[in-house]
C-alpha cells in the first residue's frame, strides 16, 4: 500500500504546524470564532451537539496495522475509547478537546494520516471499493488511481473554495460496491480491447435533491483522466450556483444545463487542461501503481477451514454470511462487522481497533480497509486462518455474522451527535437490529440493505436503502419516513416514500410489517427484498404499513 | 400577530471543551441546566443573548434555547435541547456521565 513520500511528510508536518498555531490564536482570543472556523474546518474540526468532532482522512479506505493501532491510541488518549467510521471511509472522534487536536494530528502524522479536506468546500477524501485489490471480479485495483487523485486534489488551488463540497468515488470492478452513481464524480475501471480506461459519471448525489449520476464518458484512457477530471471541476466551479447553497451541488449544475450541454463544456475545457499535463501525473501513477503491488501470497491447504466448515455451525454462519470471494486461490476477503445487535452501527472501542490491526499484522499481509457501509475488511486472508480469525474476533465482539443482512444497518450519527439532525438515526437502528435478533429471522430475510438518516443530508445513504429511512423533526416531535425500492449498486435507483412518517414508537412496527409483507409476497426465499420490490411494486408495502384502503390506492395509481 | 415571547436561557459550547454551557445569573458559564438563568422578558433576553456572543474567548455559537420553568430549574422543551443537556442516548457519556 501507498507510503508518504518525504514531500507528503513534510506537507503534512507543515500544516499541522500553521494548525497549531491557528489553535493557539483562537484560544489567546488573536483570532474570532468567524475567522477561526474555515481554519478548523480545514482540518477536519468541527463543533457538534456535545463537543468538537475530528474527522479524519482514511483515503479509499486503506489502512495498515500500525495506522490502525494509532487510530486506537488517539480514541484512548483524546477521546472515550471508541472512534466512528463513517460512510465516506473515515473515522470521526466525537470528544476531542480544542488544545488537544494538534496533537492529535501530529500523532496521525506519524503513520502517515491527517485530517485534510475531510471538511469545507473542497475535493474530500476519496473513496473507493473496500474490496479493491482482492476482489475476484475486479478489472484492476482502483487504488492507485485513488490515491493520484488524492494528491492531484489536496491543497489544488483551484479547488479550495468550491462551490460546495465535492466527492470521488472509485470502483475496479463490474460490481459497484463504492456507490459510485451517489457521488459528484464516480470512476468505474473498465476494459475495452485489452486496453484499460475508466468510465466516468457525473452529478450523482443524496442529500435534498437525490440524484443519480449520469454517464460523462464512457471511456478514457489513464493519460487523459486526471485533465478530464480536472476539466469537470473546474466546468462546476464556475457554473455552480454559489447564490443557493442547496443548489450548489453539481448535480444540481448537471441537472439545470442538462447533460450534454456539460459535456461539451467539459471537453472544450478538456482540450485546455490536457495541454498543462505534460506527463508527470503518468509518472506519478506508475510510482504509486508499484505501491499497491499484491502481497505474496500463500499456497497452501485449505484443510483447517474446510473442517471448521463441516464442524462448527457458529464459524459457518460467519462464513457464509461475512467472507468474500477473493482473486487468489486459497484467499478470502473477511468481512469484520461493526453491527454487533443493539450496538451503535460503525463504532469500535480502541481494543477492537487493536485486535483488528493485530489480524491483520498476523493473518492479513498488513492490511485493513473500512467500507461504506461502516465495516472493517481483512482483504487478504488465508482460509486455513479463518477459524483462528473467527475465534480471535467472536472473543472480542466482532464475529457478527450479519453481513449484508437487516441489522447491517448504515446510521449517520445522528442528533446524538451532529448539529445538522434533525432527529436520531442510532438508537432506531439499534432498535431494528434487536428486534430482528429477537426474532431470529433476520438469515431467513437474507440479503436487505436498512439505512436511515437523521436529516436530509442524507448521510446515512437511505435515499439508496432497500428500506430507507429519514429521521425529521415535525412539530417538536422526531418522525421517521420511510423509503423502498432504493439500491446503492450498479442497478442504482432511488427509494420511493411510502407515505406519512411514523413516530419513533412506531417505526421499527412499522419496519417489520414492511418485512412481514416482503416474506408473505416474494416467490422464493431466492428473490431477495430488491427483487421482490421491483416486481410488486409498492402497493403491498403500502397495505402492510397502512391499511387495506391506502394499499388499493397504491394499486390504482 | 406577533409569537408571544416564551422563557428562555442563554446557551452555547464552550470554546475549549467543547461541551454545553448555559448562562448563570452572575454571568458565569454553568455546565448544568438546572443553574441557567431563565429569562422571561424578550428585551432582557436580547440584552443578555448579545453581552453573551460577545465574550468569544468563553463561548462558541451562542444562541437562546426555550425551556418552561419548574420548580426543580428550567426544562427543556424541545428534543434537541434535552440532547444537549444530557448527552447522547446511545452511550451514557457527556452531561449524564458528568452527573
Amino acid at each position: 500500500m501507498y507510503r508518504y513520500t518525504d514531500f507528503d511528510t513534510a506537507f503534512v508536518a507543515e500544516r499541522n504546524r500553521q494548525f497549531r498555531q491557528q489553535v493557539e490564536r483562537r484560544i489567546a482570543g488573536h483570532l474570532t470564532e468567524d475567522e477561526f472556523k474555515p481554519l478548523r474546518l480545514m482540518n477536519g474540526l468541527y463543533l457538534q451537539l456535545h463537543a468538537y468532532m475530528l474527522r479524519v482522512a482514511i483515503p479509499y479506505g486503506t489502512l495498515n496495522s500500525a495506522q490502525m493501532d494509532q487510530l486506537a491510541l488517539l480514541a484512548e488518549k483524546w477521546d472515550k475509547g471508541y472512534g466512528h467510521f463513517t460512510t465516506r471511509q473515515n473515522i470521526q472522534y466525537n470528544w476531542p478537546k480544542l488544545r488537544d487536536v494538534p496533537d492529535m494530528l501530529d500523532a496521525l502524522a506519524e503513520v502517515g494520516m491527517h485530517a485534510i479536506q475531510t471538511s469545507g468546500n473542497t475535493i474530500r477524501n476519496v473513496t473507493a471499493d473496500h474490496f479493491a485489490g482482492a476482489a475476484a471480479d475486479e478489472i484492476a485495483d482502483p487504488r492507485p488511481v485513488a490515491e493520484l487523485l488524492r494528491q492531484w486534489s489536496t491543497d489544488h488551488p483551484e479547488f479550495q473554495f468550491l462551490p460546495r463540497k465535492f466527492k470521488i468515488a472509485v470502483t475496479g470492478s463490474p460490481n459497484d460496491r463504492a456507490v459510485i452513481k451517489a457521488h459528484d464524480i464516480g470512476i468505474q475501471v473498465v476494459e475495452r480491447e485489452g486496453r484499460i480506461g475508466y468510465r466516468v459519471l457525473v452529478g450523482g448525489g443524496l442529500g435534498r435533491t437525490p440524484m443519480i449520476g449520469k454517464e460523462l464518458t464512457e471511456f478514457v484512457p489513464l493519460a487523459e483522466l486526471l485533465p478530464f477530471v480536472e476539466a469537470t471541476v473546474s466546468v462546476w466551479n464556475l457554473l455552480g450556483r454559489r447564490d443557493n447553497k442547496y443548489k450548489a451541488r453539481i448535480k444540481i449544475t448537471v441537472h439545470e444545463h442538462g447533460i450534454d450541454e456539460i459535456r461539451r463544456l467539459v471537453e472544450d475545457r478538456f482540450a485546455e487542461t490536457r495541454q498543462a499535463f505534460n506527463g508527470a501525473d503518468l509518472e506519478l501513477f506508475d510510482e504509486i501503481a508499484a505501491q499497491f503491488q499484491p502481497p505474496a501470497f500463500r499456497n497452501v491447504p485449505t484443510d483447517a477451514y474446510d473442517s471448521a466448515y463441516e464442524a462448527d455451525p457458529v464459524f459457518r454462519a460467519w462464513a457464509d454470511t461475512n467472507l468474500w470471494d477473493h482473486k487468489a486461490p486459497g484467499y478470502a476477503i473477511a468481512q469484520i462487522s461493526l453491527k454487533p445487535h443493539g450496538q451503535t452501527p460503525g463504532d469500535a472501542t480502541a481494543d477492537q481497533m487493536r485486535v483488528m490491526a493485530d489480524l491483520a499484522r498476523r493473518f492479513g499481509h498488513d492490511e485493513l480497509r473500512i467500507s461504506h457501509e461502516q465495516n472493517v475488511v481483512l482483504p487478504h486472508v488465508h482460509k486455513s486462518d479463518l477459524p483462528e480469525v473467527h475465534k480471535i474476533l467472536k472473543a472480542h465482539g466482532l464475529a457478527t455474522a450479519n453481513i449484508g443482512l437487516i441489522s447491517d444497518i448504515i446510521a449517520c450519527p445522528g442528533m446524538d451527535y451532529c448539529a445538522l439532525a434533525t432527529a436520531r438515526s442510532i438508537p432506531i437502528a439499534q432498535e431494528i437490529a434487536t428486534r430482528f435478533d429477537e426474532l431470529k429471522i433476520e438469515h431467513e430475510i437474507g440479503d436487505l440493505k436498512i439505512k436511515i438518516s437523521g436529516c436530509i443530508n442524507a448521510c446515512g445513504h437511505h435515499h439508496v436503502g432497500h428500506i430507507g429511512i429519514l429521521g425529521l423533526d415535525r412539530a417538536g416531535v422526531e418522525n421517521y419516513q420511510i423509503t423502498l425500492g432504493g439500491d446503492a449498486t450498479e442497478t442504482a435507483s432511488l427509494g420511493t416514500r411510502t407515505g406519512p412518517g411514523f413516530s419513533a414508537e412506531e417505526i421499527v412496527p412499522a419496519v417489520e410489517r414492511v418485512v412481514q409483507a416482503y416474506l408473505e409476497h416474494r416467490e422464493s426465499p431466492e428473490e431477495p427484498f430488491l427483487a421482490a420490490y421491483r416486481r410488486l411494486g409498492m402497493a403491498p408495502f403500502k397495505t402492510a404499513l397502512y391499511g387495506e384502503e391506502t394499499g388499493k390506492k397504491a394499486r390504482a395509481a | 400577530m406577533p409569537k408571544p415571547f416564551t422563557p428562555k436561557v442563554v446557551t452555547a459550547n464552550a470554546l475549549l471543551e467543547g461541551d454545553v454551557i448555559y448562562l448563570a445569573a452572575d454571568d458565569s458559564w454553568v455546565r448544568s441546566l438546572s443553574q441557567a438563568e431563565v429569562l422571561t422578558d424578550e428585551a432582557v433576553a436580547q440584552i443578555r443573548l448579545l453581552d453573551a456572543s460577545a465574550r468569544q474567548a468563553e463561548a462558541v455559537g451562542v444562541y437562546l434555547a426555550d425551556v418552561a420553568p419548574s420548580d426543580e430549574g428550567p426544562q427543556t422543551t424541545h428534543f434537541r435541547e434535552t440532547f444537549r443537556a444530557t448527552g447522547p442516548s446511545n452511550y451514557a457519556h457527556g452531561k449524564q456521565a458528568e452527573g
